[in-house]
């Protein structure tokens, strides 16, 4: 192209009357703002719901817990050392009388009930991240609505990329928050529980319990939540981008009859391998990928000592120890490659 | 470089597209320049939403297509900077909440107006807090023209963006349309089947029958192509002679015929004449289409 015809093309595009000027835009941002708006009930609330269940769950386990101490205390079944029996339980005493054995069981205990009080959100975030992706690229599809997406200067790329983001990390890090503020409010209940009892929850809970250690493990398990479900957000996005219908039953389909063709005919024989395998590193890893903690089969756990519970270094390190499987670094690049089928299927499927 | 000269917005040649078991595009050729308004209308299933559908870059095809001097089969997310369009008044998300969509559409698009959008949807029962499943189909119409006139895009196709509205909406939609948004620097592309509703607001037609342009024509050439000519009684074949595209009989004896190109000195002998109507040109045009 020569310079005359350059400054021509410069001629015309100055317009007639002046075009608006363009201002920049914040496409990723955006596009990531969407996803939430639409899908804050599981995004959000449904997490927070888990947890308010949870917690009210526990309420009533300390209610009749309660109760049922007090009636044996009433009818003189149940006795407790001497001096601190007068009105009910009293907890007061209780540090004072323990050993370091027992503080140090006392405080693994704590730390577990914690994290138990916290499963509830994280449960749920496996189920909403699972239903999320496979409704991520045909809702649209089937509302048509992707028409009006197309219709602005959004990219598949861009658009793809930030629904799998979405599942990837958006909703772990809401689901991990709500988990965190299950997990202060299940203490703070607890205190209150002991204040009830002339404890002191300082000595008794939040001294030997370590809340924001706990805090620290979930919040850094988020990145290896994003490695490990890739292969399962891939799949299931690549479901949703490709089926005309009922996606979730191709989803489930494919690789549970697979998974019986291969166990049948002992396929896997061929490669000195068991069934089992196909079962456990392909089907399960494109199913079940996105619920946590479904990596503790591939975790180092024996830097774990047996008989103590594992200190809080420990489980990180195992935690972390999960990035030198080739489990997981081959299930991501599998993630990666059919999220990039799942950007080719959405430029040219069409709405109907 | 002559086709940016003469402000060609689209260039079409020999553009094909077949499905499973009908042919869409059959070898379709066609020009749009710059500052028009392009009524596209044929039958059901003449290939108007594929042809727009090409042009959009939303379906694979074969032939040569160059919009804005882009392949929209390659070059679709540049194109999309200058190009919009309303596929049909049910495509918006039903979740969206107006006030979500005006912030959407501002922070992923460069040309998006924000206030002209605001300001469109003054005086609408369109409140910030609304979402798309509590309105009526008409509210969701002039949301999207909101915000689609809001873009200060190029190109605008409209695939039947009126279908199912009653006729105040349908009005206000092409009047705004006018009025509000088209000038000499837009294109416009719209296929609609209320012909008689936004034949005075076309600057050009195109006819398509079975995947083909039928007629491709400024609108003012139609008036000195075409001639409907009210025959009097007795002179019906004098005037068959002249080979009318079209006859229908009216009651007391007249019969109507449409000339294409004949000499309006000798059709006036026939009897009163008048320019036709869009939509009774189209009818003699497609005749026999779903024989």
């Amino acid at each position: 192209m020569n310079t005359s015809v350059d400054a021509m093309e410069m001629d015309l595009a100055t317009p007639r009357t002046p075009r608006a000027a363009s201002h920049p835009t914040s496409k990723l941002k955006l596009l990531l703002k969407r996803e939430f708006w639409e899908h804050k009930g599981g995004f959000l609330w449904a997490p927070v719901w888990a947890g308010a269940i949870s917690l009210l769950l526990t309420l009533m386990a300390l209610v009749v817990g309660e109760v049922a101490a007090r009636k044996a205390i009433a009818s003189g079944k149940m006795q407790i050392d001497g001096d601190v029996t007068i009105n009910g339980l009293d907890l007061g005493a209780l540090t004072s009388k323990m050993d370091p054995d027992d503080l140090r069981k006392l405080s693994d205990g704590i730390d577990f009930s914690m994290l138990v009080s916290s499963m509830w959100p994280m449960v749920v975030l496996g189920f909403v991240v699972f239903f999320y992706c496979l409704g991520s690229l045909y809702d649209e599809r089937k509302d048509r609505s992707v028409l009006f997406w197309k219709s602005l200067p959004l990219s598949d790329r861009d658009t793809v990329f930030s629904k799998a983001a979405s599942a990837l990390l958006v909703a772990p890090t809401l689901a991990v928050g709500a988990a965190i503020a299950c997990m202060f409010a299940f203490m703070l209940l607890v205190s209150a529980f002991v204040l009830l009892h002339n404890g002191n929850p300082v000595t008794l809970l939040w001294g030997p319990g370590s809340p924001l250690a706990n805090a620290g493990l979930l919040l850094a398990s988020i990145p290896i939540y994003a490695l490990w479900a890739l292969p399962t957000v891939g799949w299931l996005m690549l479901c949703s981008s490709w089926s005309r219908s009922m996606p979730f039953l191709w989803a489930i389909m494919i690789p549970v009859f697979a998974g019986i063709f291969i166990s049948w005919f002992e396929v896997m024989n061929v490669f000195d391998l068991q069934s089992g395998w196909f079962w456990k590193n392909i089907v399960a890893r494109s199913l079940l990928s996105v619920f946590p903690g479904s990596w503790v089969d591939v975790m180092d756990l024996g830097s774990i000592s047996k008989g103590h519970a594992p200190s809080h270094a420990m489980v990180l390190k195992s935690t972390y120890a999960v990035l030198s499987t080739s489990q997981l670094w081959i299930g991501a690049a599998a993630g990666v490659a059919m999220i990039f089928g799942a950007i080719r299927m959405r430029r040219w499927r069409d709405d109907n | 470089m002559s086709a940016a000269m003469d402000r060609t917005v689209i260039t079409a040649r020999g553009l094909r597209k077949a499905y499973k078991n009908k042919v869409a595009l059959a070898g379709t050729d066609f020009e749009i320049r710059a500052g028009r308004i392009v009524g596209l209308i044929g039958p059901n299933g003449a290939g108007k939403t594929t042809a727009l559908k090409a042009i959009l870059g939303l379906v694979p095809f074969d032939g040569d297509l160059k919009v804005l001097g882009k392949d929209p089969r390659t070059q679709r997310d540049e194109l999309m900077n200058d190009v919009c369009f309303i596929a049909d008044v049910a495509v918006l998300p039903r979740w969206i909440r107006v006030r979500e969509a005006i912030e959407f559409v501002a922070g992923v698009h460069p040309r998006f107006d924000a206030d002209k959008c605001r300001r469109f949807l003054q005086g609408t029962q369109l409140t910030p807090e609304l979402r798309v499943r509590e309105m009526s189909k008409g509210m969701i119409v002039q949301l999207h023209l909101a915000l689609v006139m809001a873009i200060d895009a190029k190109l605008l196709v409209l695939d039947e963006p009126t279908l199912g509205l009653d006729i105040l909406y349908r009005k206000q939609f092409y009047q705004r349309l006018l009025e509000d948004y088209f000038d000499e620097d837009k294109t416009i592309i719209v296929t609609t089947h209320q012909v008689e509703e936004i034949e005075h607001i076309l600057t050009d037609v195109m006819f398509i029958r079975d995947g083909k342009m039928v007629l491709d024509a400024p609108m003012d050439s139609l008036a000195v192509r075409y001639t409907e000519v009210l025959v009097d009684a007795g002179k019906q074949d004098e005037a068959r002679a002249l080979n009318p595209i079209d006859e229908r009989a009216l009651p007391f004896g007249k019969t109507v015929m449409l000339f294409d190109g004949a000499d309006p000195a000798r059709l006036a002998a026939l009897g009163e004449t008048r320019t036709p109507g869009l939509a009774d040109l189209f009818v003699a045009t497609m005749k026999g289409t779903y024989a």
